[in-house]
C-alpha cells in the first residue's frame, strides 16, 4: 500500500509550512510538495522539515505540471482563507484566494491522480450580525451575506468547490470552515488587533461572542482531514466562547468603545499610524459575533481539538505584555477592600480553562524550529536531506535543517 | 494584606485559643500545659477569633471580587452569551427590587415546572415593554426550589438595540427562533416564549387581559420536535404598569418601533414617565402539558400544531381571569 503524496499551499504562512512538515512526518505519505508564489523565509522553511517546495503561483496553471509530474494524489489548499495581517496583503489575498482556488481546482480536475482535496474554508461564511442565530450547524447559510472580505471569497470558493465535486464525483473533498485561528505564531488581522496596547477599540455597545481554534489544532485538523477519509462540510473550532470585552481584558487590555459612526474615522488614523485598521467583516464579528456548531466535529470526524477557546487565548496572550495585568487588578482590590475596612474575598479563579487531554503532548513534542546557531548537526540522520527546487529547476542552495526529536 | 490570601481556619488555628482548655488535652477537661499562655492577656493583635463581616462590608468584599474578575477576564460564558456571574450580579438586584418591592408578585403553582430537563413556558405578554419577562425569569429564579434559570425568546429588536442587545445576550435570553429554541430544549434549558409579541405589550388598555393571536405556533414545533412539556404561565398585572391609552404611529415609524406608547405618564412628565405603576402582579404556572407522546413528524401537521396552541392559549385566557378574580384591585389587591 502505497503512501500518498500530498501537495499543501501557502508553505510561506504557518499553517501551510506546519502542515507539510507534519505531513512529511507521518508514516502514511510518501512525499509532500508545499507550494507558494514566494519563497519561505528561514523559520517556515525549517518548519517545512521533510517537505519539498516548489515555487510556483497557483493562479499559474503550471501548478497543473507539478501535480503530474509527482502524481500528487491528495491536495491540501490551505491558503484558501488566509487572512493576512498587513493591508497590502489583504487586497492580494481576493486575488490569490478566489482565482487560485479556480486555477487549482481546474489542475485538479485535469489530473488523473488525483484522489484527496481538502480545501481550507472559514466560519466568516455565515457572516454575523444580530439578527443570527446564536450557533451556525453547517447546513445554514448566512442571514447578512456577506458581501466583501473573507466571507465572500468563502462563498465562492465554496461554490467552486461544489462544481469541482460534481464533475469529479470520484473525489473525496472535505471543506473546514475554521472558526478564527489564534495562536503564539499566526498573524491574523485579529492577532493585531488583541495586540494594541494599552487599550483596544471595540463598538460602543455591542459585546461579540468569539470562537476560536488554536494554531496547532488547525494544523491537526488539516493533517487528519487529509491522511482520514472523512467527505463533506465541517465546522471547526475549540469549546467554549469568550466575549470580546472578556478577551481584551483576559489579554491584559483596557477595553475603549467607540460609537459605530467614528469608527471608520479610527479605522483610517490606525491604517496610517501602521497599526492596522478595522475591516467591514472585522466590525460585524466583532459587533454582533459568530459561534458555530461543532457536533459533526465531534461525532463525524474523530478530530477534537485540543484547545478550548479560552485556552486557546491564554496561550496567545501569554506572548503579549499586558498593560494591565491581574496582579495589578487584585493588588487594587485588596487595597481598596483595606481601606474601607472589609476583608477582600480569596483569589480562587472563576474561570478554570481546563488542562489539556493527553494528547496535545503530541502536538506540542514537534520542537518548534530551533535558533539560528544551533542549526548545524553533522551526526543528524533521521531525515533526508530537503530539496529546495525553483520551477525553473535551480536549486537555490541547502536549506537549514530542521533538528529532529 | 497576605493573611488575607490564607484560607480563614488557617489563622483561626494559628492564634491562640480564647476558649479554654483544648478538647484532645487528657478529655478529662484538665488544662493543657500549652493553654498556660491562654491565662496572660492577649495582645489584640494575635487575636484572630472568626469575625463575622457585617452585611455591607461582606457585599462590598463581593463587589470588588466582581469588579477583579471583570477586569481579569475571569468568568465563563456559554455559547449563547449567557453570563451567570453578570446577571446574577448586575442584573438580578434591581430586579429583585422592583419584584419583592414594587410589583408585590405571588408566584402560584412553581412546583409545575421541572426540576431536571427542558420545558416550554408560555405566557402572555403585556405592558408596553418586556417587564413581565423579566419578572417571570426573576420568579423561577429566586422562587424554584433549585433556581433555575429561564432562558427567553425575544424578538430581533432587542438584540438589534445596542446596550440592551448584548445584556439580554448576557442574562442567558436569545433570538426568537426555531433552531436556538430547539437548541436550547434539547439541552435541557427552561426556556420562556411569550406568543403575542408586539401585539401583546402594544395592545391598547381597554383590551387588557384579552389575549391576541398566538402567531403561527412555531413555539409548538419547538416543543413537538424536542419532546419537551409546554408549561402555560398566566401573568396578572402587567398590563396596568403602563396603560396604553394611545400610540404615535408617525413617530413610531420614524424610530423604527412598532409602536410609539402614550400613556397617562408617558411622554406627559417626561422621563418619570418611565417609572411603572405599583400594581399587584400575580404568576401562576400551569400544568405542563406534555408533547412526547406525539408521533415522529407530528410538528409538520398543521392540526397537531393548531390544536395544541389552542389549547395552551385557552388555559391562559381561563386562568387569567380566575387570577383577576382573586386579585382583586388591581394596586391594592
Amino acid at each position: 500500500m502505497t503512501g500518498l503524496i500530498v501537495l499543501v499551499t501557502g508553505v510561506t504562512r504557518f499553517i501551510g509550512s506546519r502542515l507539510a512538515g507534519r505531513l512529511a512526518e507521518h508514516p502514511g505519505v510518501d512525499r509532500v510538495i508545499g507550494v507558494d508564489a514566494a519563497l519561505p523565509e528561514p523559520a517556515a522553511r525549517a518548519r517545512m522539515g521533510a517537505a519539498d517546495f516548489a515555487r510556483v503561483d497557483i493562479r499559474n496553471p503550471l501548478v497543473a505540471r507539478v501535480i503530474e509530474a509527482a502524481g500528487v494524489d491528495t491536495v491540501v489548499h490551505a491558503s484558501a482563507s488566509s487572512t493576512p495581517a498587513s493591508s497590502a496583503a489583504r487586497s492580494m489575498a481576493k486575488e490569490m484566494n478566489v482565482l487560485g482556488t479556480m486555477q487549482l481546482l481546474a489542475a485538479c480536475q485535469r489530473s488523473e491522480s488525483v484522489r484527496n482535496l481538502i480545501v481550507r474554508s472559514t466560519g466568516a461564511i455565515y457572516g454575523a450580525s444580530s439578527r443570527d442565530p446564536a450557533v451556525f450547524t453547517e447546513e445554514m447559510s448566512a442571514r447578512s451575506v456577506p458581501s466583501s472580505g473573507p466571507g465572500r471569497d468563502a462563498i465562492d470558493i465554496e461554490a467552486y468547490v461544489r462544481g469541482f465535486g460534481r464533475r469529479r464525483p470520484d473525489v473525496r473533498i472535505a471543506v473546514p470552515r475554521f472558526a478564527d485561528i489564534i495562536g503564539p505564531t499566526v498573524v491574523t488581522p485579529l492577532t493585531r488587533y488583541f495586540a494594541l496596547s494599552p487599550v483596544v477599540p471595540m463598538v460602543l455597545g455591542r459585546d461579540a461572542r468569539l470562537q476560536l481554534v488554536h494554531e496547532l489544532d488547525a494544523v491537526g485538523m488539516l493533517e487528519h482531514l487529509a491522511v482520514g477519509d472523512f467527505s463533506g462540510t465541517v465546522n471547526v473550532a475549540g469549546d467554549g466562547v469568550i466575549m470580546l470585552a472578556q478577551a481584551i481584558h483576559r489579554a491584559g487590555r483596557i477595553p475603549l468603545p467607540v460609537p459605530a459612526l467614528t469608527l471608520d474615522a479610527l479605522s483610517r488614523t490606525m491604517r496610517t499610524l501602521r497599526l492596522g485598521g478595522f475591516s467591514p467583516g472585522q466590525v460585524k464579528l466583532l459587533s454582533a459575533g459568530r459561534v458555530l456548531d461543532t457536533e459533526r466535529l465531534r461525532e463525524q470526524v474523530g478530530y477534537l481539538p485540543q484547545f478550548t477557546t479560552v485556552e486557546a487565548f491564554d496561550d496567545f496572550a501569554a506572548n503579549l505584555r499586558p498593560a494591565l495585568a491581574p496582579e495589578t487588578v487584585r493588588g487594587l482590590e485588596v487595597r481598596i477592600a483595606g481601606t474601607l475596612g472589609a476583608r477582600p474575598l480569596p483569589n480562587v479563579p472563576a474561570l478554570v480553562a481546563g488542562h489539556r487531554r493527553p494528547a496535545a503532548v503530541d502536538l506540542l513534542a514537534a520542537d518548534d524550529p530551533p535558533p539560528a546557531s544551533d542549526v548545524t548537526d553533522p551526526g543528524d540522520q533521521g531525515l533526508g536531506r530537503p530539496r529546495l527546487v525553483g520551477i525553473t529547476g535551480d536549486g537555490a542552495g541547502a536549506p537549514r535543517r530542521r533538528r529532529t526529536r | 494584606m497576605a493573611s488575607s490570601d490564607i484560607p480563614r481556619g488557617r489563622t483561626e488555628s494559628t492564634g491562640p485559643r480564647l476558649t479554654g482548655p483544648a478538647p484532645s488535652a487528657g478529655g478529662a477537661g484538665q488544662p493543657d500545659p500549652t493553654d498556660a499562655a491562654t491565662s496572660l492577656p492577649v495582645p489584640a493583635t494575635r487575636r484572630r477569633v472568626a469575625n463575622p463581616e457585617t452585611g455591607w462590608k461582606r457585599s462590598l468584599a463581593g463587589s470588588l471580587a466582581f469588579v477583579r474578575r471583570r477586569m481579569t477576564g475571569d468568568y465563563e460564558v456559554d455559547e449563547f452569551g449567557y453570563d451567570p456571574d453578570f446577571a446574577d450580579t448586575v442584573l438580578m438586584p434591581p430586579l429583585r427590587a422592583l419584584y419583592e418591592k414594587w410589583f408585590r408578585i405571588e408566584t402560584v403553582g412553581m412546583a409545575n415546572v421541572p426540576d431536571v430537563g427542558g420545558a416550554l413556558l408560555v405566557a402572555n405578554h403585556s405592558g408596553t415593554i418586556a417587564l413581565d419577562a423579566v419578572m417571570t425569569a426573576v420568579a423561577v429564579r429566586d422562587h424554584h426550589p433549585l433556581g433555575r434559570p429561564l432562558r427567553m425568546l425575544g424578538a430581533d429588536l432587542v438584540f438589534d438595540t445596542p446596550f440592551l442587545g448584548p445584556i439580554s445576550r448576557k442574562a442567558g435570553n436569545t433570538l426568537a427562533c426555531n433552531p436556538d429554541a430547539e437548541r436550547l430544549l434539547s439541552c435541557g434549558e427552561l426556556v420562556a416564549v411569550y406568543p403575542e409579541g408586539f401585539k401583546g405589550v402594544g395592545k391598547p388598555y381597554s383590551q387588557r387581559y384579552k389575549l391576541q393571536r398566538f402567531g403561527r405556533g412555531g413555539f409548538v414545533t419547538a416543543a413537538l420536535r424536542t419532546g419537551m412539556p409546554i408549561i402555560p404561565v398566566s401573568i396578572v398585572g402587567a398590563e396596568e404598569i403602563y396603560p396604553l391609552i394611545g400610540n404615535i404611529k408617525p413617530l413610531a415609524r420614524a424610530l423604527g418601533f412598532p409602536y410609539f406608547p402614550v400613556t397617562p405618564t408617558f411622554p406627559l412628565l417626561g422621563p418619570l414617565g418611565a417609572i411603572p405603576l405599583p400594581s399587584k402582579w400575580i404568576i401562576e404556572f400551569g400544568e405542563p402539558i406534555p408533547t412526547d407522546h406525539y408521533p415522529d413528524n407530528a410538528s409538520d401537521d398543521p392540526m397537531v400544531v393548531f390544536n395544541l396552541t389552542d389549547r395552551v392559549r385557552e388555559t391562559i385566557q381561563q386562568t387569567l381571569y380566575r387570577l383577576l378574580l382573586r386579585r382583586g384591585h388591581p394596586f391594592l389587591g
